[in-house]
Parts: C-alpha cells; sequence; structure tokens
C-alpha cells in the first residue's frame, strides 16, 4: 500500500467509504460448480453477516472477498480486495481454526504490528492494549499454542484487530467457542465496528447473527440468495429456503 | 581373548589419561564437523525455506533430486572434490587437497542435501499451517522464509543433529580428499581404520568408544530438544 492509501485508510470516517462489489461471481474447481451468479454490493457501512447450511459456500464467499482464492468467472470490484504484489490494504483475517505462530501470545501480535506498522503509538503499548481487549492480559508471555481453543480464537481476533484494519473479515469465529469466550469475540467485534472497522462475519449461529447484523447474506448451494437488512430478514426472509432455514427445519 | 580386553583396559586409559594424540584427532574431528555442519545448515536451510516459499518451474524436480542426494556415498563424494581439487583439477591451484579444508568441502557436499531435504519436508508442513495466515497478511516472500524458519528452529536444531550425525561417522570422503595424514589431517574415523589395519587396537578401541558416545549424545540431544520444544507446544 502506498503511503497516501494508508493516511486515507487510517481513519474512520474515509474507511468507511469503502464497498466491495460481487457481480456474477462463479468459481470452479475442477467440474464442481462451489459457487455462481453471486451478485452483491456490501457496504462500507454495516456489519454484514452470512449465514446459511452447511456446504452453502459461506467460507468460499468470505474468502474471495479477502482475495485468499481467486473466482473462475465474474469480477470482484472493491478496495478491500487484496492486490497480490500491491501489499496490505488494511484487511484482517479471522479463521474458524486459529493459526496460531509458535511463540508467545504477545510476539503473536508483534509479528502482525511488525508486517504493519502503524506510526506513532507505542508498539508494546499498542500491543498490551490488544491483550487486555482479549482479557488475554496475563497470558502474554504463554506460548500462544499452550492457550486454550477460546484464548487463542481471541489472541487471533485481537491480533487481527492490533493493526486498526479497515476491513476484518471473520469465518465462524466463535464455532467451537464456550459462551464466555463467545460473549468476549463478540463484545472486541462490537469495539472495532465502533472504531469504525467494516465487519464481514461469517456464522452458523443465528442468534449470533441477530446480535450482530446490520445486514444478512444468505447463501444456500452456491447462490446467495438473499442480501437484506438484518431487520428485514428476521420478519421476514422472503424465501422458503431462508425461513426453513431460520425455523430450523431441515432441507436437501 | 587376553589381547582384546588387553587392548580395552589401555582404551580406557588412553581415554582418562586425554592421551595427547587421541584428543588431537578427537578435536579436529569435531572441529572439521561442526564447521561443516554449519555452512551445510546455511546453505541448507535456506534452501529448504525458499524451496517452500517459492513457486517455480522444476521445483519439484529439486527437493527430489536432494531426496536422493541425502543417501550420497561419502566415497563418491570423496571422489568428486578429489577431482575439483587435485593439481590437474580446476581447483587445484588451491593447493587444498589433503588439507582439513579439503574435508570440510567435502563434508558439506554430503551434509548439505540431507540438511536442505530435511529442512524443506519441515518448513513445508509448517508453511502448510500458515500459509492462509500468512497470505491473509499479504506476507513478503522474505518475511516468510523467515517466519517459517524461526518458528520451525526446534525442528531444524534435530535436522542439524542429523548433519553432525552422518558427518563425524562417515570416513569414506574425508578418507580420499583429507589422506589421513597424521597430526594434519588424521580423525577419529580414518584413524580408527588405519590402526585397525595396523593391529593397534588400543587406540582404535578408544576411538570407537569415543564416537560411540558422541553419537549417543547426539540422540540424547536430539530427544531432550523434542522433549522441550513439545512442553512449548511448538511440535
Amino acid at each position: 500500500m502506498s503511503e497516501n492509501e494508508r493516511q486515507v485508510t487510517s481513519t474512520p470516517d474515509t474507511r468507511r467509504k469503502q464497498a466491495l462489489i460481487f457481480e456474477n461471481v462463479a468459481l470452479e474447481v475442477g467440474r464442481k460448480t462451489l459457487l455462481r451468479d453471486i451478485n452483491c454490493t456490501i457496504g462500507a457501512r454495516l456489519r454484514t453477516v452470512i449465514i446459511g447450511p452447511n456446504g452453502a459456500g459461506k467460507s468460499l464467499f468470505l474468502r474471495l472477498a479477502a482475495g485468499l482464492i481467486k473466482s473462475t468467472g465474474g469480477t470482484i470490484t472493491g478496495t478491500i480486495k487484496t492486490g497480490g504484489k500491491t501489499g496490505h490494504s488494511g484487511q484482517s483475517v479471522v479463521f474458524q481454526k486459529p493459526v496460531m505462530l509458535r511463540r508467545s501470545a504477545y510476539e503473536n501480535i508483534a509479528f502482525v504490528l511488525r508486517q504493519h506498522p502503524k506510526p506513532g503509538d507505542d508498539k508494546s503499548t499498542r500491543i498490551e492494549r490488544a491483550l487486555d481487549a482479549a482479557r488475554l492480559a496475563d497470558r502474554a508471555r504463554t506460548p500462544a499454542r499452550k492457550l486454550s481453543g477460546g484464548e487463542q480464537q481471541r489472541l487471533a481476533l485481537a491480533r487481527a484487530l492490533v493493526v486498526d484494519p479497515s476491513i476484518l473479515l471473520l469465518d465462524e469465529p466463535t464455532a467451537s467457542l464456550d459462551p464466555s469466550s463467545t460473549l468476549i469475540v463478540e463484545k472486541m467485534i462490537l469495539e472495532a465496528d465502533k472504531s469504525g472497522t467494516k465487519i464481514i462475519h461469517v456464522t452458523h449461529d443465528i442468534k449470533q447473527a441477530r446480535r450482530l447484523a446490520d445486514d444478512i447474506i444468505y447463501m444456500h448451494k452456491g447462490r446467495l440468495l438473499l442480501h437484506k437488512s438484518a431487520a428485514d430478514f428476521f420478519v421476514d426472509p422472503g424465501c422458503d429456503e431462508a425461513q426453513a432455514y431460520l425455523d430450523g427445519r431441515l432441507q436437501n | 581373548m587376553g589381547e582384546i580386553s588387553n587392548a580395552f583396559a589401555i582404551a580406557f586409559d588412553l581415554i582418562l589419561r586425554a592421551d595427547a594424540e587421541l584428543s588431537a584427532i578427537v578435536f579436529l574431528s569435531l572441529k572439521v564437523s561442526m564447521i561443516a555442519v554449519f555452512i551445510a545448515c546455511i546453505l541448507g536451510f535456506s534452501l529448504g525455506a525458499a524451496l517452500t516459499t517459492f513457486r517455480f518451474f522444476g521445483r519439484r524436480g529439486i527437493i527430489i533430486l536432494l531426496n536422493a542426494l541425502m543417501g550420497l556415498p561419502p566415497v563418491v563424494v570423496g571422489l568428486v572434490v578429489y577431482l575439483m581439487l587435485t593439481r590437474a583439477g580446476p581447483l587445484g591451484i588451491l593447493g587444498l587437497l589433503y588439507t582439513p579444508t579439503a574435508m570440510i568441502i567435502a563434508q558439506v557436499l554430503l551434509i548439505t542435501p540431507l540438511v536442505a531435504a530435511l529442512s524443506c519436508q519441515v518448513l513445508q508442513e509448517l508453511n502448510g499451517e500458515y500459509d492462509e495466515f500468512f497470505r491473509s497478511l499479504n506476507l513478503a516472500p522474505g518475511a516468510r522464509m523467515k517466519a517459517l524458519l524461526w518458528d520451525g528452529k526446534s525442528a531444524l536444531v534435530t535436522v542439524a543433529l542429523a548433519g553432525f550425525g552422518r558427518a563425524i561417522s562417515e570416513v569414506g570422503a574425508v578418507m580420499i580428499v583429507g589422506g589421513n595424514i597424521n597430526h594434519v589431517t588424521r580423525i577419529m574415523t580414518t584413524a580408527i581404520a588405519l590402526e585397525t589395519s595396523k593391529g593397534t587396537l588400543a587406540l582404535a578401541l578408544a576411538l570407537g568408544i569415543i564416537l560411540i558416545v558422541i553419537s549417543i549424545t547426539i540422540n540424547a540431544s536430539v530427544m531432550l530438544v523434542r522433549a522441550s520444544s513439545e512442553a512449548r507446544a511448538d511440535v
């Protein structure tokens, strides 16, 4: 990223101007079509939550948005795509299974900060603040891989947020967490939102979607069936598949 | 039978007295192999990290070749280095043949493929685990190599020890390029070969015992490294 872009993306107001546009996006691997006809505009203002049954393509959608995989059809345009060699575009990704470096919790965060240094702020203060927010202040020196699953995921989120990303992409971050860690994770997500970070969040948990979503993307069998405001969606999704999913009915 | 037990007695006596000739031989062995391992690790780790990080045409071929070269016969390496360093050879002008430097060169050639192939295996596994995270950070290749080497360090220590074990125990290559010259290029393995054929069993036995102790120490170190890295959940 050029110096100019970094300055532009560092203030909450301008960060919110970003948007991500999917046009006829498809993803095929071998002969299998995993995603097709994906059309949507993800605005920068809202906490976007992606829901849908297993195998709907939610995680693939998120990876496309993050630029981790390339679509085989259509175009994805927007400011949050990582452009290969153009450098970090201010996004952070948290995966379902946290990837922990073989270092202490503190060093895990320091590593990310070293790759994308933030001007001004003292580095160690920044790291300590991040650990604090994840309720990991007393675990700073513990090897990250010795932490519990919940602590690891909180660390992954703290590490993602330490660089003040313009976009935070979350792939079922609380799928296997206990309620107390889930609560901390949700708090951290809301805090990030407040400070101007765009949230794109894949979840399985309908209750969590209700708590966090401004707008909902509903996916089913590799298609994006709905994209509407959370308020509307939970009153009347307006499509049978989504209604069945909300009701907890089994579908094939 | 009496002769053998007598040889054992003298051997232990030589070791306990830290006999000057014996010490010199042991010291030179350790020095040559340690320097060789050090150089081989710099080359092998870099190669392993590069093969893990970069995707290019011929990458698979190189990895297969390195794996094949892991079992390189020492005498063949000795012969190749000899041909390079002999008077008439391309590097003959350096006058390195029959010097400890020649022995180091031979051992570096012998164990670099081993270190590279093993570290490549270690780092590829680690890279598989870290790949998505690193890509989400848009990590530069250099930074990725550095991070992999750092996080793989406990496994790489055992790779280095494996290299050292092979270097310290080989006889074929150093015999050819070192020449087993007394007080100059005589090391444990070449001395054992010579003393045994001369019938000087005591010195040969003493060196053999030390060599075995060294190899046990290396294996114990490997296990200790492994245990301590498991305690840190590094594996």
